[in-house]
């Protein structure tokens, strides 16, 4: 199963901010979408979850063009994790996730006993179950970014798109974020997530998307798309190598 | 000295430490038990039942408790009750509908500020954000204006209401942005104003001895021309529009996300917002046209809910109802008997708001930030 982007013009009724495109994220995979700020992620984002239609061209998912689904059954098939904010009033955590829930439901349905199992047992996935009837407004950037993502997989979704996962974490829970969206990968999902740090997409992620300008510079298995002169081309900046010796593993430093 | 002093402080930390575990180990208690919403319901209902009691109670003409069962008893057994004429017409048709009145003002702009507060993601805003009020008040003076009958007024209070906010919605939606709520509470400011200098022209142009009173009466709010006849113009909108709203309560805390969140998570939030303005202007504008303008209630008890049974809609809007409806029925047995003339609701409102709201700011605003 596949979220297939083709040909696709992406923008808002006043500004053009893509063309061009072609991009698929399939289960099982994790795709990193990177670039510079105005490149058009963020954009190309919303356009593959359905929340914005394309200009020109179609996404299909399973082969069905996905802005012509209703949108619960979107939200069945994608589930979205928001970059991580404040919120307005102090839902508990369980309330946060079992909004996760609401594409299962009728709109006057209250949620049931299997709904409040299954976002207990989301909670309890990232470890964090014993936070359930804290407000959410109270718990850490850390910690509310992993009931986001609870929420999503609450979706019961095929697949997951996280917009900046990382981007107000602090080093630990980077890793710890970098290390969940790997582990949903291997339980069959499949992952779609942007980000300023091409290391993060090297550790986390299957391929690389390169967006530039609302073009694509480059596609395909990190190994091959994330190098020095992709990434020197993708921010006009200079980029070094660091190389560990034991392991071969590469992290790239900006400047 | 100086051997003693590691020693104490040796003792001090492992004090510190055990009653930090204890505390820590409570904390896991607490934590973990789900947090009731029982109790908080329980004062709601309270406030309620004390607010119906002491609406009936309190007045010129003395009514004892025994009256108002053995009238109401009548009423539904058949029968006499035993008490005399002019307790059981003013139980029945003057404090009663007065009553009854109240409570359904009160828990409609409860509601009503409740489902706003959620759907404008702003614990600030009131029942009136997009012009109902300003709306129903121009219909109101423009009714004084052209000497038109007490229904007449009120219609015209009520379609001025609807109307008001009919316009904000088209404007709203007709401006393209990423950010459709903003756009709304921004078309309800302008357009509110607009109205609000209508007001100001039609009251300039009114007769300064007759009109004038009338509409500075009724624009202050007031429960006291409430009677039988008011009851059904005011009970249709407000039941079906808190009918709407109440089955639309496992929604509002998704509605409650920024939009884009919220349709990810497949809730259909173009209509849904229809629904839920429609619904709150409809028991807004009702409520406006019956009592005239009552500022805070629907901006204060949704606090009030919140602070008894949290932030979750599936409570807080059945609460906030109740609360509401105690709530001003408290405010309007306050308002015709503390002095030998009536005080106006919306004064009232905000002799007590105001003060209310400024401890709310200061004690319990992180339920909202």
């Amino acid at each position: 199963m596949t979220i297939e982007g083709r040909n696709l013009s992406i923008g808002y009724p006043d500004r053009l901010v893509g063309s061009g495109l072609n991009v698929a994220v399939r289960e099982g995979e994790v795709l990193a979408l990177l670039g510079p700020n105005g490149g058009g992620k963020t954009t190309l984002l919303k356009t593959l979850l359905g929340l914005l239609a394309p200009r020109e061209g179609t996404v299909h998912v399973m082969d069905k063009p996905l802005h012509d689904l209703p949108i619960a059954e979107r939200a069945r098939l994608i589930g979205y994790v928001p970059q991580v904010h404040q919120g307005t009033f102090a839902f508990t955590v369980e309330s946060v996730v079992l909004m996760g829930r609401t594409a299962h439901g009728s709109l006057f349905a209250a949620p049931s006993a299997h709904d409040r199992e299954i976002s207990m047992m989301m909670l309890d996935r990232f470890g964090i179950a014993s936070l359930a009837q804290r407000a959410y407004t109270e718990i850490s950037g850390g910690e509310r970014q992993l009931v986001l993502l609870a929420r999503a997989l609450a979706q019961e979704p095929r697949f997951i798109v996280l917009d900046e996962p990382t981007a107000s974490l602090d080093f630990g829970n980077q890793g710890k974020v970098m290390k969940e969206i790997g582990a949903l990968a291997e339980a069959g999902l499949g992952v779609m997530f942007t980000t300023h740090d091409p290391n993060h997409a090297m550790r986390a992620a299957t391929r690389a998307y390169l967006l530039r300008d609302g073009t694509c510079l480059a596609e395909g298995p990190v190994a091959d798309v994330l190098t020095v002169d992709n990434l020197e081309a993708l921010y006009r900046a200079n980029v070094q190598t660091l190389r560990d010796e034991r392991t071969g593993a590469v992290a790239f430093l900006p400047g | 000295m100086l051997g003693l002093v590691p020693g104490i402080h040796v003792f001090h930390t492992i004090a510190l430490k055990t009653w930090m575990a204890g505390t820590s180990l409570a904390m896991t208690v607490i934590e973990a038990m789900p947090r009731s919403t029982f109790p908080g319901t329980l004062v709601a209902i309270a406030v309620l039942v004390a607010g119906f009691a002491v609406a009936f109670l309190i007045g010129r003409f003395p009514v004892s408790a025994g009256d108002i069962v053995s009238v109401l008893w009548s009423k539904v057994a058949g029968g006499a009750s035993g008490v005399p004429a002019a307790t059981e017409a003013v139980i029945l048709k003057v404090r009663g509908p007065r009553v009854i009145a109240a409570f359904l003002v009160g828990s409609a702009l409860a509601v009503a500020g409740t489902a706003f507060q959620g759907l404008f993601r702003n614990p600030l805003v009131s029942p009136d954000i997009l012009g109902a009020s300003s709306g129903a008040a121009l219909g109101a003076v423009l009714g004084i204006y052209f000497s038109l009958g007490v229904v007449s007024i009120q219609l015209f209070a009520f379609i001025g209401g609807l109307v008001a906010v009919a316009a904000v919605y088209l404007i709203g939606s007709a401006i393209r942005t990423r950010d459709p709520v903003l756009v709304l509470v921004l078309a309800g400011v302008v357009i509110g104003s607009l109205l609000g200098a209508g007001v100001g022209l039609v009251k300039y142009l009114a007769d300064p001895y007759n009109q004038l009173p009338a509409m500075t009466f009724w624009l202050l709010g007031s429960l006291a021309a409430a009677n039988v006849s008011d009851l059904i113009p005011l009970f249709g909108p407000v039941l079906i529009g808190s009918v709407v709203l109440l089955a639309l309560r496992h929604r509002m805390n998704a509605m409650s996300l920024p939009e884009e969140e919220a349709r990810a998570l497949g809730v259909p939030t173009g209509w849904l917002r229809v629904a839920i303005v429609a619904a709150a202007t409809l028991v807004t504008s009702a409520s406006v046209a019956t009592a005239g303008i009552i500022g805070w209630v629907g901006l204060v008890v949704p606090h009030l809910a919140r602070s008894l049974v949290g932030p979750d809609f599936a409570r807080l809007l059945p609460v906030s109802a109740i609360l509401g409806g105690g709530f001003l029925l408290f405010i309007d047995t306050i308002a015709r008997s503390m002095a030998q003339v009536e005080v106006p609701l919306g004064i009232l409102t905000a002799v007590i708001g105001t003060p209310f709201f400024i401890w709310l700011l200061a004690s319990v605003s992180k339920t909202w930030s």
